[in-house]
């Protein structure tokens, strides 16, 4: 065995016995970074940060999606592995957005009789089979020539940061949850792989990594954020954070930068200059699944 | 102290020794176990990978044989509630084997939990004492903390009966009657709870109802019971203690109503779903019919259904249900029944569709079932450990009072009084 595997297995140890980065001191938070930085520096063979700015003051992140501007290029999902350092690859492949294609339905004159009672039978609807227009029963698997497709609408869905968070909820030991800055964070360190937290999203945004996430090196991105971005390990849960590595630094996540219609905004919602406070002020804002009470900080209208 | 310590080597001496059939049988369970540790191994050093599960289907036949046997657990009261409660002669002689089928069903209830989850090595994160809990609000660290109150509970009362039985003493009822009648109520909240864990959760709609916990302690006092039956028909053949008939009609009673109570709660669920027919009844139109194209758990729904269904219709006909030739058919059918259903009908289809939609098929690889296969094994050697020694107590073989003589025969003659059992 050599120095190094020796220092390496020291420091896995170390990371072994850390408590919950929630109730650690500002130093024990500062050491446990610091250990992260080397191991991920040397398995990456290069210079990885791992960022702990805590949330800012008088900000509540929040974000806003065109839904009638989204093209479904699915540029965004891409955006964000590469920006947040998910596993790639048939074998294990993680993405937190999915972006679903709804095809648009429509009433036909063939089926008005359907389902009409002929003698004594049950009414059960003429045109009720077909989908026309169907929330959050899409297909999100699609791979067209180009977008977008004739027919089809778009909705992007992720992690709605909700504010009220069953996944939080039903945490037992207390991993992941709610910064005071709006996103919903995890620390993977601590997280024992339970998969209750999966079960409790209505929205199915949290991933598990079933193996050790496959994440080559050059693309390896080494700005990285302690609740954020930084590499995960095998039989822990991830999800969007709203790029905290980045957006708690004033810039926008990755998939606001990167989306070609403009579709996706991003802001403090307890500014009411920001864009995404002017949006929920002056249009026709929804948020899915609403009978929930998960108050997502998550958006979509159309103008 | 020296009492104690006699107890325990007597205890250990009398199990170990038996005849072939139970190497054999002890010999069988090894090798599964065998296979469990391999699973381990593979799942400590990859990761989940190897099983069937997905990011859709996220939870399997780890997380079923958990609630299923959070529910044996449970029913272990069936035999401690009729003997404490209204006095039944024949089930307060054997009441102390349900104390020890309880204890084997909560070890074996942590088993798969360790198998389910991702990084097991963290396990001292959901710890007592050490670790952390999310109180009041997650069901599942109320689960952990209901389950080990539980496993200390049947651990204390029931070794407390064996050692004063052993040193021939009389029980001190001040001390043992308050811990019978608390682990009666603490039975109701463990699968009380592990109901919760999952009707709790809207995003599951399948799920989302309020009559899972109710139905969950019927199909309990179903399966638990029948568990016990099976053990108290081999144990009668296979040892000299005799279990009396009136324990297992008892019992048989019990699985009767209960078992008629659950089909009863399955069939208003299946109407109150299926009527409506909204988008919540997906879950269970996929289970019962299949959609899309998708129909690998329809089988298992209607499998289930028949055995339990068929075990129903045995136990009504009282020819039948006293027939002890007919009752462990019965029991049999009536604890496969409950076991698909917990699983196969219950646990997987919750996940189908996803919250956003989407049909995914989970069948269990062959790994997860060589594991699980492995937890079993290790629960019945549990389980036998326990009951060959409580019965040893039972019938007087391990006593202090022979203990003491036999310390001088056992050097003169050479001979071990040890009886042979299985
Ligand atoms: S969308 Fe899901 S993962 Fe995100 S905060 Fe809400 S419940 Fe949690
Ligand atoms: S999988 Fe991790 S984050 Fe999710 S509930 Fe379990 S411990 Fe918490």
């Amino acid at each position: 065995m050599t120095m190094s595997d020796d220092a390496r297995a020291n420091m896995e140890w170390a990371e072994w016995f850390q408590g919950n980065y929630r109730l650690m001191t500002d130093e024990e938070k500062a050491l446990a970074r610091a250990r992260l930085e080397r191991r991920y520096s040397r398995e990456y063979g290069k210079a990885v940060s791992v960022d702990g700015t805590p949330a800012q003051e008088g900000v509540l992140m929040g974000y806003a999606l065109n839904i009638k501007k989204c093209i479904g290029c699915r540029r965004c999902a891409k955006a964000c592995v590469e920006e947040n350092n998910q596993s790639r690859g048939k074998d294990q492949e993680i993405e937190w957005i999915r972006v679903l294609k709804m095809e648009k339905g429509e009433f036909s004159q063939e089926k008005m009789n359907q389902g009409y009672p002929e003698g004594l039978g049950i009414q059960v609807g003429g045109n009720a089979y077909s989908p026309a227009g169907v929330v959050l029963e899409g297909e999100h698997y699609y791979q067209p020539e180009a977008v977008p497709e004739k027919d089809s609408a778009y909705m992007p869905i992720a992690c709605m940061q909700c504010e009220k968070p069953p996944c939080v909820k039903v945490c037992p030991v207390r991993t992941t949850y709610r910064e005071a800055d709006g996103p919903v964070v995890i620390d993977y360190n601590w997280c024992i792989g339970c998969r209750m937290c999966m079960s409790a999203c209505p929205y199915w945004a949290r991933r598990f990594n079933w193996s050790d996430p496959k994440l080559p090196k050059e693309a390896m991105n080494p700005v990285t954020h302690y609740l954020g971005n930084r590499p995960r390990m095998k039989g822990v849960v991830e999800k969007c954070t709203f790029c905290i590595q980045r957006t708690r630094k004033g810039r926008y996540p990755a998939c606001v930068e990167v989306c070609p219609t403009g579709a996706r905004k991003f802001g403090n919602l307890l500014d009411p200059n920001s864009e995404v406070s002017r949006i929920i002020a002056r249009k026709n804002v929804f948020r899915l699944k609403a009978e929930l009470n998960t108050f997502p900080k998550f958006f979509y209208f159309m103008d | 102290m020296d009492k104690l310590k006699r107890f325990a080597i007597d205890y250990v001496t009398y199990v170990v020794k038996g005849s072939p059939a139970f190497y054999a049988w002890v010999a069988f369970l090894g090798l599964l176990i065998l296979g469990l540790l391999y699973g381990t191994y593979l799942h400590t050093a990859d990761g989940l990978r190897y099983t069937g599960l997905t990011d859709q289907v996220h939870d399997g036949l780890y997380l079923a044989n958990f609630v299923f046997l959070v529910g044996i657990a449970a029913g272990a009261v069936t035999i401690v509630f009729p003997a404490y409660v209204y006095h039944h002669k024949g089930l307060h002689a054997v009441a102390v084997l349900g104390e020890m089928l309880a204890i084997s069903a909560v070890l074996m209830c942590i088993l798969f939990i360790v198998s389910h989850m991702g990084r097991p090595d963290r396990l001292w994160h959901m710890l007592p004492v050490i670790g952390i809990y999310n109180l009041p609000n997650s069901m599942l660290a109320w689960d952990t903390l209901v389950l080990i109150g539980y496993l200390f509970l049947n651990l204390i009362g029931g070794f407390y009966f064996l050692y004063k039985k052993y040193t021939g003493q009389p029980l001190n009822n001040k001390f043992y009657m308050p811990l019978i009648y608390v682990s009666i109520v603490w039975a109701l909240s463990i699968h009380t709870v592990t109901a919760f864990l999952l009707n709790t959760m809207p995003s599951r709609p399948m799920w989302h109802h309020s009559m899972m916990p109710i139905r969950f302690i019927l199909t309990a006092f179903a399966a638990g019971p029948s568990l016990i039956v099976l053990i108290f028909l081999i144990v009668r053949a296979r040892t000299r203690l005799w279990i009396d008939n009136s324990a297992i009609n008892q019992l048989a009673t019990i699985i009767t109503y209960c078992l008629g109570l659950s089909l009863f709660l399955s069939l208003s669920e299946v109407v109150t779903e299926l009527y409506a027919n909204t988008e919540h009844a997906l879950g269970l139109q996929y289970l019962m019919f299949g959609m899309h194209g998708f129909n690998d758990l329809v089988p298992w729904f209607w499998g289930s259904l028949a055995a339990s269904l068929g075990a129903f219709v045995i136990l009504l006909t009282p020819g039948l249900r006293r027939d002890y030739r007919w009752l462990p058919i019965a029991c049999s059918l009536a604890f496969a029944g409950i076991w698909v259903e917990k699983g196969m009908g219950l646990l997987v289809p919750g996940f189908i569709p996803t919250p956003i939609g989407e049909f995914s098929q989970y069948f269990p690889t062959t790994l997860e079932i060589v594991v699980t296969l492995g937890n079993w094994a290790l629960g019945f050697l549990i389980l036998t450990i326990l009951l060959k020694g409580a019965i040893g107590i039972l019938l007087g073989d391990i006593a202090y009072a022979t203990s003491m003589q036999d310390r001088v025969t056992a050097s003169d003659t050479g001979v071990s009084p040890t009886p042979e059992l299985t």
